[in-house]
């Protein structure tokens, strides 16, 4: 049924008040649970139900959620209101579930176990990994079903939009924005409000709104997370900012490997439509406005603004110099706004909750919280919402639980594939944009790899470039030919055939990559280069000089030997995969170099630290 | 009008004008590989840096491409500064290592002092630089039968699967049009080969030399609703006998 200002309080209260009854299952069906048997849970629990015949006093629903943002604990159980939390449920689990459901006895087998403390946790409001973030931007990740639009309106969904059009001008929304100090989450911080302004100032009767969920950078899953668990929430920060803008049309684009997301955001765009939230005359107000799926071909250049105006077009995805602004001419040469996923889904909290409730989090010059997907060598990888300004520590060491098998922290790379790496003495840095781009790095989309002492910091830079020469859309001579050349020189030290003045030629071609490129792609790109010569100059002067990889990576470089430390405790030997390390039970073990294909695999097993990394010469 | 300076000249400039037309005009030479006056600008080639910078921006500046940047009023351009040197040497070693035998390269490369380049040369590295000046013609001007296929280093000019075009006249216009000529062609008498296709090019019906494409002439004639015969009739004999010059039709 359609809507309007009158009736959407009313339906609100009657489901908040339905809903405050309930007692839920929730299983995570994202991407990440679906591959793991997450539906073929669902469905076993919802069998199961049938058969205990859960009818009684208290009404219980079954809830397929989106993605948590936890996949590597997948699939994930939970129970609403209790928040007991399970993980790594499989089908044949389904019937001690809905008995520990009704008995209130948790199954401690399918508890997070801490990795610090070696305890089982029952609720996820005492898990550090959840209990230490701050999930406004995923605020309904994970807690309601993505394809029920009365579990949105529930969680004080629209209620945003409902105030704005309730009275409030494009005026009144554009300074309120500002006033919050949103900035894009894309990758550039550019100011929200401020693009908002230029873009309903601009000449033009028709003007366009583009949501970016291209998200490109190979690891990270925030943006994908978001429009599978919580499509209305990007619809509703859609709406009021085609008000603000001024704007009737608007495109969601999404790329072809998040079906599950098209799938999501098709469905919350039919029934928005349904109840008269999207398309002609929204909530009886007279204003206008509808959004279609734009589907990417999945190539990262096409997450850059122009490029990505020009495949909405049906052009091939090449960017183009931005002298002129996409808010005076974007897509099809119209005023346009293109801003991120979570950009557009921390609009309605700043409707609701008031600009100075969001300004209050954060730091000065970036205000609210950031997701990021953290990967690579920490002990929980996964989504992360806190508040900006956080430290780098906080976030490695407390919130996704420091790194693994007792290693040592080496750096972090921030920002993506065109992001850089920080070191150790850098982890007091506050992550927001302006900190991190000061160290060389940037805020990016929100990706961070953590990075242990076994990985080398020039491979590290080779595999960045590489990923960015597949990637360049090859238009412009610097990033085409600049970043080719790049590559070979760094695949070149990491073979030990680094010359002296590799270093030299390396700044040359960070410098017209970086002044040269026509968009932001090779601008940046030199950053996975530039920030590791910096932070670990080091490390690529004994890569070219004395032959030697430390970390053991650049299989050219290093050699394994095993030292007196050496316990005999045979590990490793069972180990090798070339059965080239010999010595008795109690005796120090020797390496038979000439068989050894430098693996490492003796030097990730030894507990003692016997096995050493040593020059290849 | 908009007025603003250019190494220090003031110029001055109606709307929508790119600093390389204005610098251009007041004298001062900016290099380019990509630019081509029958097409819009594309920025590819990056050898039209220029630093620009405004009082109010307390000594900050920035590159563009002068081939791309409308003039503003109270701009203050230069063409020539350390900055822009240094990227536009760098280009052109770039440029050097990816096409070591085109001409117009060598010679800009020798212009900014580099002889010999000091990045790893692609031995096989035709002469197309990619400036986009042949497809771009064809595409404003003729059929788009060809276009730049592929991402990143394995870009390349190209018709649609490399298979001979259906569309493609045989004009010529990309290869007259490339800077450094790298499209390959071939006539011999009359007979023209481009793209992998094979043209007849019909001769005069005055004096028998050669005069376009078959397939050209029906495009023309087409296009500009004239006959086709109209256009089998080579330069010298047009202008023999009305005083025309051909080109005028054509293009
Ligand atoms: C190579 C490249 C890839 C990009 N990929 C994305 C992306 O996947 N998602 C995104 O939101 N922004 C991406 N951006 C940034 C966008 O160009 C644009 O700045 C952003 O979508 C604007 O939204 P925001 O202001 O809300 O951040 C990319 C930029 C570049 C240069
Ligand atoms: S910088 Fe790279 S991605 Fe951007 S236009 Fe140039 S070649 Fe294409
Ligand atoms: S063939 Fe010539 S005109 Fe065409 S892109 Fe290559 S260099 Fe430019
Ligand atoms: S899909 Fe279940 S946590 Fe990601
Ligand atoms: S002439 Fe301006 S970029 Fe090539």
């Amino acid at each position: 049924m359609k809507q309007t200002l009158a009736t959407l309080p009313v339906l609100r209260a009657k489901l908040k008040e339905e809903r405050s009854k309930l007692r839920c299952i929730m299983v995570c069906c994202g991407t990440g649970c679906r591959a793991r048997g997450g539906m073929q849970v669902a469905d076993a629990i919802r069998d199961e139900l049938s058969a205990a015949g859960l009818a009684g006093s208290v009404p219980v629903e079954l809830t397929r959620t989106g993605c948590h943002g936890w996949c590597e604990q997948g699939p994930i159980v939970t129970f609403e209101p209790e928040g007991v939390f399970y993980t790594q449920v499989k089908p044949e689990k389904a019937k001690e579930i809905v008995a520990s459901f009704q008995s209130g006895e948790p199954v401690s087998k399918l508890l997070f176990r801490d990795t610090k403390t070696k305890r089982s946790i029952v609720t996820y409001h005492e898990i550090p990994f959840y209990s230490k973030q701050t999930r406004w931007a995923m605020r309904n990740v994970g807690r309601i079903s993505p394809t029920e639009i009365g579990q949105y309106i529930a969680r004080d969904g629209y209620k945003a939009l409902e105030k704005v059009l309730s009275g409030m001008t494009p005026e009144d929304v554009i300074s309120e924005v500002e006033k919050a100090g949103l900035r894009g989450r894309g990758g550039g911080g550019f100011d929200a409000g401020r693009k908002w302004r230029s873009c309903r100032k601009a000449k033009g009767d028709v003007k366009y709104l583009i949501c970016n969920g291209d998200e490109g950078d190979p690891g990270a899953f925030m943006d994908r997370s978001i429009m599978e668990a919580d499509p209305h929430g990007v619809l509703e920060g859609m709406i009021i900012a085609a008000y603000a803008i001024g704007a009737r049309e608007g495109f969601i684009y999404v790329r072809q490997e998040y079906p599950l997301a098209v799938e999501h955001l098709g469905m919350a765009i039919a029934s928005a439509r349904e109840n008269g939230l999207l398309g002609e005359n929204i909530l009886g107000t007279g204003f206008s406005f509808d959004i279609r799926i734009a589907r990417g071909g999945g190539a990262f250049v096409c997450g850059e603004s122009s490029a990505l105006m020009r495949s909405i077009e049906g052009k091939p995805g090449e960017p183009r110099a931005k002298y002129v602004h996409a808010t005076d001419r974007g897509l099809f040469d119209r005023p346009t706004v293109l801003n991120n996923v979570e950009t557009f889904i921390n609009v309605p909290l700043i409707l609701d909750r008031g600009a100075a409730w969001f300004a209050a989090l954060g730091t000065d010059g970036s205000k609210g919280t950031k997701a990021f997907s953290v990967v690579g060598k920490v002990n929980h990888n996964g989504l992360i919402e806190v508040p900006m300004g956080m430290s780098l520590k906080e976030l490695i060491f407390d919130v996704a639980g420091g790194i693994p098998k007792g290693r040592t922290f080496k750096a972090v790379q921030t920002g993506g594939p065109s992001g850089g790496c920080l070191p150790e003495a850098l982890l007091d840095l506050p992550v927001d944009f302006d900190s991190l781009t000061e160290a060389g790095s940037m805020m990016g989309s929100g990706g961070l790899i953590v990075m242990d002492d076994r990985n080398c910091m020039v491979d590290v830079a080779r595999y960045f470039i590489h990923f960015l020469v597949e990637e360049s859309c090859g238009k412009c001579v610097p990033c085409r030919d600049g970043l080719k050349q790049l590559l070979e020189i760094l695949a070149r030290i990491t073979k030990g055939q680094g010359r002296e003045d590799d270093l030299d030629k390396i700044d040359s071609l960070c410098f017209v990559l970086t002044e040269g490129s026509l968009c932001a792609l090779g601008k940046s790109a030199a950053n996975p280069v530039l920030s590791t010569v910096r932070h670990f100059r080091e490390e690529y002067e004994q890569h070219i000089k004395d032959h030697f990889c430390r970390a053991g990576v650049c299989r050219d470089l290093c050699r394994y030997e095993i030292t007196d430390a050496c316990t005999g405790c045979t590990l490793c030997a069972k180990a090798c995969p070339v059965e080239c390390i010999a010595g008795d039970r109690k005796q120090v073990h020797v390496i038979d170099q000439s068989k050894c294909t430098r693996c490492g695999s003796c030097f990730d097993v030894c507990n003692f630290g016997a096995v050493e990394v040593r020059s290849a010469r | 009008m908009i007025r603003l300076t250019i190494d220090g000249r003031r110029v001055e400039s109606r709307n929508g004008e790119y600093l390389l037309t204005l610098a251009r005009r007041a004298g001062i030479e900016i290099p380019t590989l990509c630019h081509h006056e029958a097409v819009e600008p594309a920025g590819a080639c990056r050898l039209c840096m220029v630093e620009i910078t405004r009082p109010q921006w307390n000594g900050w500046s920035k590159l563009v491409t002068a081939c791309l940047y409308p003039a503003e009023e109270g701009l203050i351009v230069k063409t020539s500064t350390e900055r822009v040197l240094r990227t536009r040497r760098e280009v052109l070693e770039l440029l050097l290592a990816r096409s070591p035998r085109a001409e117009a390269v060598r010679r800009l490369a020798a212009q900014y002092g580099i002889l010999e380049p000091k990045y790893a040369v692609d031995q096989e590295g035709d002469n197309c630089i990619l400036c986009d000046i042949c497809t771009r013609v064809c595409a404003t001007h003729v059929t788009g039968a060809i276009s730049r296929v592929n991402r990143g280093v394995a870009k390349k000019v190209a018709t649609p699967f490399d298979e001979a075009s259906d569309v493609c006249v045989g004009c010529m216009a990309c290869a007259r049009s490339c800077p450094t000529d790298a499209i390959a062609f071939s006539q011999d008498g009359a007979t023209r080969a481009i793209w992998g296709k094979t043209f007849e090019v019909v001769p005069c019906t005055v004096c028998g030399a050669p005069t376009v494409t078959r397939e050209q002439a029906r495009w023309m004639a087409q296009r500009k609703g004239v006959a086709e015969e109209d256009f089998y009739v080579c330069d010298v004999c047009k202008v023999a006998k009305t005083g025309l010059s051909c080109r005028k039709v054509m293009w």
